[in-house]
């Protein structure tokens, strides 16, 4: 049984390397709220995708704790992690479809995974593949959709299960301004419902776009949260 | 596009109750079916071991049919060269050992049949009067199996009676036979272990070409929380399906060479081969082969990809 928990993650002086290399991410420490939304900004190679890596438990920490709803993620044992993944939703840089799957079978595929029946998956995947424009898309192959039009089967199957947490490494790298700003609308309104989102970006006029949300920088390796935010967030009221 | 709501998964439908399974899990790995190598790499050895696996039973038959004839089986000669006395002796024989409990039916060979088993090698000069002379033989056939115990007892019987006789075990003869064919018993066992040990590693290599050709595809279901047994699942079905095709085809090409080998056999009409036809229950394992591949098949697929996924994150 996953504990429910105020803070939603927890990193504590977490460094990763690759190897024997040196560290990509090194000492670094926050905390993240429910219901919040963060973006996660630095320049290229700044370690972006390996703190999301170890998010979305992609990738074991070298040092440190990493708390995920609560429970130590870095000791736990790799039979319970898919539960702990089924609480996820995430949107990868490349989209990761599944090729020779259509639209439709890209976006009930984690619900198939969690174990629900066939006959209740078409409503819900039919309506997220018309919330992300695409219902006429359904049938259609990853190979035969535009950048854009991928890019939204991958956020539907993100959200599909109404994940508590979704991350989004670079969700909008791939697709024009106009598509950029319809995307952020769909992850607002996500996380109006109370998800949180963290969405990793090099684009620095996103961060305007949606208000009330915290950046987390990373520079070489390392976060910079110089006013405290991340790692003593402030209570909000409308959270959890 | 909307973005007011997103559509909401009720709470009660996300709860896990229908396992991940059949086509629409399957649908996650191409399939290539009969295109693939794999169903004829079972195929071939499927009709291996259905072939070897008979000719073992075959031959474990044969060895059971003979052992049961001849297991109570004696000969008694009586050498004396002097032709009245030969015939003096086994009249006497025969009547000494009618008595005796153990024995169960005795017939002196007549001279006729003698002479025609004879006849091949010793040709027609063997029945005149230049003929080799040939001992009187006895068949006795005794309760039970002819053991040294017995043949002492049958040899204490004839000593006073029949000096010039001889007591042999007609099993005895055939022990260099039964030995050979006892070695090749074990060898048709060994052969139908090596032919399973290979399907195995064929299924192995399959099995770790599929997972790695699906690498991407695996990452995606591990990442959005398939467990290992779902993964494991669906390549476990896929090559149960490419086994069960191949174990259907190698079963049909072992039948046909059976066929062909048992018209063969059948047509030497010899004694001993009449005992090597298989039976009923060897038919049904026979039949079962293809299943014990699949089975097989299956959980060395399943293994292997569990193996290989743990090594993932």
């Amino acid at each position: 049984m996953i504990e429910r928990a105020r803070d939603i993650v927890t990193f504590d002086n977490v460094g990763l390397r690759y190897g024997t290399d040196r560290e990509v991410l090194s000492d670094v420490s926050f905390t993240l709220h429910p219901g919040s939304f963060y973006f996660l900004t630095g320049a290229s190679g700044a370690g972006k995708t390996s703190l999301l890596k170890l998010l979305y438990l992609a990738q074991r920490p070298s040092r440190g704790v990493i708390r995920l709803f609560g429970t130590d993620t870095v000791t736990l044992p790799r039979k319970r992690l898919p539960a702990f993944r089924r609480r996820l939703g995430v949107v990868f840089q490349d989209f990761r479809l599944v090729p020779h799957l259509s639209a439709y079978d890209n976006v009930a595929l984690p619900l198939r995974v969690s174990g629900v029946r066939e006959g209740d998956i078409a409503k819900p995947v039919n309506d997220m593949l018309e919330w992300v424009g695409l219902s006429h898309r359904r049938e259609a192959r990853p190979a035969t959709l535009s950048g854009g039009e991928r890019q939204r089967v991958a956020i539907a199957r993100a959200v599909i299960g109404r994940p508590d947490m979704l991350l989004a490494d670079e969700p909008t790298g791939n697709v024009d301004p106009e598509m950029a700003l319809k995307l952020l609308r769909l992850f607002e309104a996500l996380n109006r419902l109370g998800t949180t989102v963290v969405v990793a970006t090099h684009d620095v006029h996103l961060l305007r776009k949606v208000s009330g949300s915290m950046i987390m920088r990373l520079d070489k390796g390392r976060l910079s949260d110089p006013t405290g935010a991340l790692r003593y967030p402030p209570r909000r009221e409308n959270a959890g | 596009m909307s973005v007011e709501k997103p559509p909401v998964v009720k709470g009660s439908t996300a709860k896990g109750i229908a396992r991940f399974g059949g086509n629409r899990a399957a649908a996650l790995v191409p399939q290539a079916r009969l295109a693939g190598p794999m169903p004829w790499v079972m195929a071939i050895m499927i009709a291996l071991t259905v072939i070897a696996a008979a000719g073992g039973m075959a031959l474990t038959n044969l060895t059971r049919g003979a052992q049961g004839e001849l297991s109570g089986a004696v000969t008694v000669q009586i050498l004396a060269a002097q032709p009245q006395e030969k015939a003096r002796q086994a009249d006497m024989a025969e009547k000494a050992l009618a008595e005796l409990p153990q024995v169960t039916g005795l017939r002196i060979v007549p001279q006729s049949e003698l002479d025609e088993l004879l006849e091949p090698w010793l040709g027609k000069s063997s029945t005149g009067d230049l003929a080799v002379p040939i001992p009187a033989l006895i068949d006795v056939q005794l309760r039970g199996s002819a053991s040294e115990g017995q043949l002492a007892e049958l040899r204490a019987a004839l000593t006073s009676v029949a000096p010039d006789a001889r007591v042999d075990a007609q099993s005895g003869w055939l022990q260099p036979v039964f030995g050979a064919i006892e070695a090749l018993q074990w060898l048709a066992l060994a052969l139908v272990a090596m032919l399973a040990t290979i399907s195995a590693a064929a299924v192995w290599l399959a099995a770790r070409s599929a997972l790695g050709s699906n690498r991407d595809t695996i990452e995606i279901v591990h990442l959005l929380g398939g467990t290992d047994a779902q993964i494991a699942r669906i390549f476990q079905r896929s090559i149960g399906f490419d086994a069960a095709a191949g174990g259907a085809v190698g079963l049909a090409i072992g039948m046909v060479a059976l066929s062909v080998l048992g018209s063969r056999f059948a047509a030497l009409g010899s004694g001993l081969m009449a005992n090597g036809g298989l039976r009923p229950l060897d038919w049904l394992v026979i039949a079962a082969i293809p299943f014990v591949g699949v089975a097989i098949a299956m959980l060395t697929a399943r293994l292997t990809a569990l193996a290989a996924l743990r090594r993932m994150l």
